[in-house]
């Protein structure tokens, strides 16, 4: 099965990328777009036999040892 | 007793070679250099992870470094209060590897910074002893996400503990800001608890011989050597 976890700055951090792209989409007429945040998205294949309860278990071990640091940022597994 | 000292070298490292020679000439005692790869680490006063991009800084700076074969000995160097010195990238691995508190984000204006920086210390540990109180250091930066953040909390932790080393300053005649990169308080540096362990991002490496810009740089060996 493919995993996709969505990696993204708390809300309270200043993510200076997100404040750019804002105000080139703004200078190319997208003046609607605000609030701009980039994150990262990691995809990675587990097999299909592992249970609901250890997929779980393995993507939060994985998120807090490496994929995530918990001090500026905040995971969210999609799909 | 003569002063040893190692250096750690990751893939991607680009300071090792400088913070060899700044220890080789300082300290004028033994000075290993150590693969990551390495599991041991021979008994040494001061252990320097240094500057560069280690592991293309992929996933976050200093987030693969922090995963070494070599850092359970890093650990346990700093646990037996021993010094451990992160400059840069150094800096980013400690608060990766949980030695150091926070964590180091984007400059706040995204842009690399590569030019020379104020700093002065703020509370008094083994790493600034030589250095007078509102004295002005002129040090390189080199950096992209040298922005120290931290919650409230831990802040005020870092305050009351007196473990904040080094804040950004303005020098007189410089055309710098006050806060570089948009750290929190203008942190430059800060150590844990038991003062034992420095991250900074300003790079002193680059400044102690006679053909660098400045020679400030100096007084964090002399510091730990007096």
């Amino acid at each position: 099965m493919r995993i996709k976890i969505l990696v993204r700055l708390k809300g309270q951090i200043l993510e200076p990328q997100g404040k750019v792209i804002e105000q080139s989409l703004n200078s190319l007429g997208f003046t609607e777009f605000s609030n701009i945040r980039q994150g990262k998205l990691i995809e990675l294949d587990l097999p299909d036999n592992v249970s609901e309860e250890e997929k779980a278990q393995k993507i939060d071990s994985a998120c807090k040892k490496l994929l995530v640091n918990d001090i500026i940022e905040e995971y969210e597994v999609l799909g | 007793m003569s002063f040893k000292s190692a250096v750690i070298t990751f893939p991607g490292s680009n300071c090792d070679r400088d913070a060899l020679c700044y220890l080789k000439d300082l300290t004028k005692g033994e000075v290993h250099n150590i693969w990551h790869e390495e599991t041991s680490l021979p008994k040494v006063d001061l252990v320097i992870l240094p500057g560069g991009f280690s592991f293309g800084d992929y996933l976050r700076s200093g987030a693969m470094a922090s995963k070494s074969k070599i850092i359970d000995e890093v650990v346990k160097h700093a646990n037996d209060n021993r010094y451990l010195l992160g400059i840069c990238n150094g800096f980013q691995i400690l608060t990766e590897i949980g030695l150091l508190e926070g964590a180091l984000i984007r400059n706040k204006k995204l842009k690399f910074l590569g030019k020379n920086c104020f700093i002065k210390k703020k509370f008094k540990n083994n790493f600034n002893l030589s250095i007078k109180d509102n004295q002005i250091l002129q040090i390189p930066i080199a950096h992209n996400e040298g922005n120290f953040y931290c919650d409230i909390e831990t802040l005020n932790l870092l305050k009351n503990n007196e473990q904040i080393a080094f804040e950004y300053c303005k020098d007189e005649f410089s055309n710098t800001e006050e806060n570089i990169n948009g750290s929190i308080e203008a942190i430059a540096g800060i150590t844990n608890k038991k003062k034992n362990v420095l991250g900074m991002m300003p790079h002193p490496e680059r400044a102690y011989s006679d053909f660098h810009q400045s020679q400030d740089g100096r007084l964090i060996i002399e510091s730990l050597i007096s």
